[in-house]
C-alpha cells in the first residue's frame, strides 16, 4: 500500500496550499481586514513556504544544515517557529492596545468630569 | 497655601464610600477629594455624587486599582495640585493621619511618603501567615532593588509631592501597583520616606487577593519588580502645567 503512494503529489498540495495562503493574506490586506504593518510576518512566511514547496531539495538541505536527519521534522520546526513569531507579535500588539485603551478610558473619565463641572457652571 | 488632593480609588464601595469621604471632611476641609469610581457595578458613583464638596471621576471601563489611581494623578497634575494622597475607598485608612503623612512632603523631606503598618512596632495588624510572608519577600526584594528598607510595600496609603504626581501621571503600574511603584520611584531617584500609621479592619467586602490569586499575585508583582529593575531610568521631561 505504502509503496504505491505517489510522493510527487505532496508537492502539488504544498504548492497549492502555500500559494492559496499568500493569496488569502493579500486579499485580506486589500480588503483592509489586516493592516499592512501587521501582515509582514504572514507575507514573509507564506512566501517562504511557497519557496520550499517548489524547491523540494531545499528542505533536505536545510535539514542537513540544522543537523536533522528527518527532513519533514525540519519543516515542522520551521512551521512552529513561524507560528511562535506571529503569536509573539500578537502579544506585543495586544499589550500596546491595552495601554492605549487604558489611556483612552482615563481621558474619557477626566473629560466626563470636566464636562459635568462645566455644565454645572453654565446652569448657575 | 499648598493645594492637596486626596485620591480615593473605589470599586464597589457603596457600603464604605460615604463614610470614607465624610471622615476626610470631618478632619480637614483644606483637602480636595477626588473619588475615582473604577466602573463599579453597584451605586458607588451615584452615592459619591450626593456628597457635597467631593469631586468624582467615573471611569467607563474597569481599569483596576493601578489605572484608577493613575487617573487621579492625571487629574492632580492637570489641575496643578502641589500634593496628593492616595487613600483607599474601603475605609481601612484613617483620615486623622492625613496630616502626618503629608508633613514630610510639605517640609520637602521626601517626594513620596508611605504609611506603614509595620514601622517601629510589632506587627499588631491581624494578617494571615501568607500575607506576612509576602510582605517580607517584598521587603527583601525591594531593598535589593532600591537599597532602602521599606517595611510596608503593599500599603496603599501614600502621599506625593508635585514632582512625584507628574512622574506617576505618566508612569504607573497596572494590576497590583503598590510594591512595583516603590521600586519604580526608588530607581528613578525619588526620595521615599515611611511613617507609622494604623489601619482598620475592613468593614465591608473582602480582599481582592485570595485563593489561586495569591501565587499569581506574587509571581506577577515579582516579575514586574524585576523588569522595573532592569529598565533604564525614565527620562523626565518637564511639562508645564
Amino acid at each position: 500500500m505504502l509503496q504505491n503512494i505517489n510522493t510527487d503529489r505532496v508537492e502539488y498540495f504544498a504548492m497549492a496550499g502555500s500559494i492559496l495562503l499568500l493569496v488569502f493574506i493579500i486579499e485580506l490586506i486589500r480588503r483592509k481586514k489586516i493592516k499592512e504593518q501587521y501582515s509582514l510576518l504572514w507575507l514573509f512566511f507564506s512566501a517562504g513556504f511557497i519557496l520550499l514547496s517548489f524547491w523540494r531539495d531545499g528542505i533536505e538541505e536545510i535539514a542537513a544544515l540544522m543537523g536533522i536527519a528527518y527532513a519533514p521534522a525540519a519543516f515542522l520546526l520551521i512551521l512552529v517557529m513561524a507560528i511562535f513569531l506571529i503569536l509573539i507579535q500578537f502579544s506585543i500588539i495586544i499589550s500596546k492596545l491595552s495601554e492605549t485603551n487604558k489611556t483612552l478610558v482615563q481621558e474619557i473619565g477626566l473629560l466626563k468630569e470636566k464636562m459635568r463641572v462645566y455644565n454645572n457652571n453654565l446652569k448657575k | 497655601m499648598t493645594r492637596t488632593l486626596i485620591i480615593v480609588p473605589a470599586y464597589n464601595e457603596a457600603g464604605n464610600i460615604q463614610n470614607v469621604v465624610s471622615d476626610i471632611h470631618a478632619h480637614s476641609t483644606d483637602y480636595d477629594i477626588l473619588v475615582v469610581n473604577d466602573c463599579s457595578t453597584d451605586n458607588t458613583y451615584e452615592l459619591v455624587r450626593t456628597i457635597d464638596k467631593c469631586n468624582a471621576i467615573d471611569l467607563p471601563i474597569n481599569l483596576g486599582i493601578g489605572g484608577a489611581v493613575q487617573t487621579g494623578f492625571k487629574y492632580a497634575f492637570e489641575n496643578g495640585y502641589d500634593c496628593a494622597v492616595q487613600f483607599d475607598g474601603d475605609g481601612q485608612h484613617n483620615a486623622s493621619e492625613l496630616e502626618n503623612i503629608l508633613l514630610p512632603v510639605k517640609n520637602d523631606e521626601a517626594d513620596v511618603v508611605i504609611g506603614s503598618r509595620f514601622l517601629n512596632k510589632e506587627p499588631n495588624f491581624r494578617s494571615s501567615f501568607a500575607r506576612r510572608k509576602g510582605i517580607f519577600i517584598f521587603k527583601i526584594v525591594n531593598f535589593l532593588m532600591t537599597k532602602q528598607i521599606i517595611t510596608d510595600n503593599t500599603s496603599g496609603f501614600r502621599a506625593y509631592n508635585k514632582k512625584a504626581i507628574e512622574f506617576l501621571s505618566l508612569n504607573y503600574p497596572e494590576d497590583y501597583p503598590e510594591p512595583e511603584s516603590v521600586v519604580l520611584l526608588g530607581r528613578n531617584g525619588f526620595r521615599i520616606k515611611e511613617i507609622s500609621v494604623n489601619m482598620k479592619e475592613r468593614k465591608q467586602g473582602n480582599s481582592s487577593i485570595h485563593g489561586l490569586r495569591i501565587p499569581y499575585y506574587m509571581f506577577k508583582v515579582l516579575l514586574s519588580i524585576m523588569m522595573t529593575g532592569m529598565r533604564r531610568k525614565i527620562s523626565q521631561k518637564i511639562r508645564v502645567k
